[in-house]
């Protein structure tokens, strides 16, 4: 797109996603035959004319597989985090075994070494304070930040990560905190360049460069199951990830207290720093998406679900900025796929005022059938087959579930079968179901 | 004036509560007077929440003044808080799970609605769960979870307070994230309650307090 820079200024948002849509359909792979590549045109098809709210041949399926090749392929977890031939192997059984309308790379299973190296403080995994078995790492949320700290991110937000962020985040980046301000406007070079003699800053860079290695490894790995579903035919739907700046700050730098407190005590300090990461959210999920070649943004959804908060809370704190990188990422041609966690039914009136056909919602606990009615002529919508019937459900129940979505959401197009989440251990024969149902009740 | 310190509690009016804390401590009054006000006042919190004129940021944000409070009242307290419970509860989030925003909402409302709450934290092993039933006799446990991995975990849980023998001596309620009422029969509890104010009715139902 650098090329055509002039052009791109000049487009609208449906022009340019027709640009990215064009290169979703015809990603830099040789197909492994020539039915991989027709089932790889239909596939990605299907998924553009659910977006752009229109039947497609028939329903489009994002297969509710999280960890699960791990199981499937005999292993768990912790083995495919830090062996990243087990992890090629993995998915590659899986890929052999379902099919489904579109794969989603291993790009998740984040490398446990890498973590280790950086002695990362915001997760834990199987074997790093978790059990050997456990099925995922998990999020550690905390006050990182305290309150009195907005002001840094509101000033100099690239300041306020390398200096105040990392060092809390990662162990291994404890000595950022004495480096000086790096954006030295008087501009002489060794009042910061001898900063970088410290040991300790050494030290951390040191193992920040073999940690990069380490990654790059693991990015190996990835790049080729990546590389080989896409030959296989099988199209990518993860081009790059965002989320709503209140989540961001929620769960990484404030913590739900900390956050919710902050609503009553320094709103407007809150707001403020929301809307200073709304450019940095955007630019950084377009990158993504860039070299990822696939227009999807996903967007997991957190602390402003139903339940959590009131319809004016979420007016007021939530929506405002989320939407502005979601406008964002539109008028980029990127199309934002909020995950929305919990039950957004108390907020599909808000939600609804978006450019029509701009946003995918993918729905885990909701009324699809007012999900529909609200939505349907906006917004593409997918979900939701109960993550306990997948997990411990038959194969039969999920067949019943799916059907039941089908002919609830899938009229006029403008739906995507998933599950409400994703599965990481469990029945096989229950994705196998999803496909089933789809092939047998999806045909419009 | 009492009346006011519950109004302003419930309001959530910060710096007036603080102030009137203050007064009052000043004044002379008993400061169990104003901690008992500060539990009416929470029940109120609580009795809007299940309303739905409150939401979680309330609740956080009323735990925190009532913690402030408390600070401000410790010194002045001549006698222990002990006030009267009216029975246990043990919660905790189970094994291989490290969610924790929920249980700590439920403990929070359990305890200002007069509940002694032993919360046993996160990744909590199925035996921690029947040694504290046992210690306890507790006879309400409240399993959280917020992932799919506690489907086997709370099932595993239920089991072995089968295993000792214990299950038939309390009722178990299920709550957070993925859990519904599936979960509920899947892992073999008695209830399964959506958020916080549902638990504490839960718990009013079964321990015999109207």
């Amino acid at each position: 797109m650098m090329n055509t820079e002039k052009k791109w200024a000049d487009m609208t948002w449906q022009e340019r996603r027709e640009e990215r849509f064009k290169k979703w359909l015809s990603p830099d792979v040789k197909f492994s035959s020539p039915e991989a590549e027709k089932k790889y045109k239909e596939r990605v098809t299907r998924f553009i004319k659910a977006i752009k709210l229109e039947e497609p041949d028939r329903v489009p399926v994002i297969l509710p597989a999280g960890n699960i090749p791990a199981y499937f392929a005999g292993v768990n977890l912790k083995t495919i985090m830090y062996d990243y031939d087990e992890l090629r192997r993995a998915w590659r059984e899986f890929i052999r075994e379902f099919d489904s309308d579109t794969l989603l790379g291993p790009g998740l299973i984040l490398p446990g070494r890498v973590l280790e190296a950086i002695d990362f403080k915001l997760e834990k995994w199987p074997g790093h304070g978790l059990a050997d078995d456990i099925e995922s790492y998990q999020f550690i949320e905390g006050e990182y930040i305290k309150a009195e700290e907005y002001d840094k991110l509101i000033k100099d937000p690239s300041d306020f990560w390398l200096r105040t962020f990392m060092p809390r985040a990662m162990g291994a980046c404890k000595a950022f905190e004495k480096l000086p301000q790096l954006t030295a406007f008087v501009g002489i070079p060794v009042f910061y360049v001898a900063y970088f003699a410290d040991p300790e800053i050494q030290a951390a860079f040191k193992t920040l460069m073999d940690a990069g290695e380490e990654t790059m490894r693991w990015m190996e790995a990835v790049n080729d199951v990546n590389r080989e579903s896409l030959e296989a035919g099988f199209p990518a739907f993860w081009g790059g990830m965002s989320g709503a700046p209140f989540d961001m700050i929620g769960d990484m730098l404030r913590g739900t207290t900390g956050i919710m407190t902050d609503m009553f005590r320094r709103p407007d300090k809150l707001q403020e720093a929301m809307e200073r990461m709304v450019p940095i959210a955007i630019d950084e999920a377009v990158a993504g998406a860039n070299s990822s070649g696939c227009p999807i943004i996903v967007m997991p959804l957190h602390k402003g679900t139903g339940g959590f908060m009131s319809n004016e809370q979420f007016k007021t704190f939530y929506w405002p900025t989320f939407k502005k990188i979601m406008m964002g990422l539109i008028s980029e041609g990127l199309v934002p796929m909020p995950f929305a966690e919990g039950n957004y039914e108390p907020r599909l009136e808000i939600i609804k005022d978006m450019p029509r056909s701009g946003v995918i919602w993918w729905f885990e606990h909701m009324d699809m059938a007012k999900a529909k009615k609200v939505l349907g002529d906006t917004a593409c919508i997918a979900g939701n087959i109960p993550v306990t019937v997948l997990c411990t459900g038959t194969p039969q129940e999920v067949k019943e579930h799916c059907r039941k979505l089908i002919e609830t959401c899938a009229p006029g197009g403008g739906y995507i079968l998933t599950g409400g989440a994703a599965v990481d251990k469990g029945n096989p024969d229950n994705l196998h179901a999803v496909m089933e149902a789809a092939k047998e009740y999806g045909n419009y | 004036m009492p009346k006011d310190f519950v109004d302003l509690l419930a309001d959530l009016q910060e710096e007036e509560v603080i102030k009137l804390t203050k007064q009052r401590l000043e004044a002379g009054e008993e400061a169990l007077a104003i901690l008992d006000d500060s539990r009416k006042a929470m029940e109120v919190v609580g009795d809007r929440f299940a309303e739905g004129k409150y939401f979680i940021p309330e609740l956080v944000y009323s735990g925190e003044l009532l913690t402030q409070i408390t600070e401000l009242v410790k010194p002045y307290l001549t006698r222990p808080a002990e006030s009267k419970r009216l029975g246990k509860v043990v919660i905790g989030t189970v094994a291989g799970d490290i969610h924790d925003i929920g249980l700590n909402i439920v403990g929070f409302m359990l305890d200002v609605h007069g509940f002694e709450v032993y919360n046993l934290g996160v990744d909590v092993p199925p035996q921690k769960f029947v040694e504290k039933m046992k210690e306890t006799s507790a006879p309400v446990l409240g399993l959280s979870g917020f992932l799919t991995l506690a489907f086997d975990s709370m099932k595993e849980t239920v089991e072995a307070l089968e295993a000792a023998g214990l299950r038939d001596k309390m009722k178990i309620m299920i709550g957070g994230g993925q859990m519904d009422d599936e979960v509920k029969k899947f892992a073999k509890a008695d209830a399964y309650g959506k958020d916080a104010m549902e638990a504490v009715s839960l718990v009013k139902k079964w321990i015999g307090v109207k």
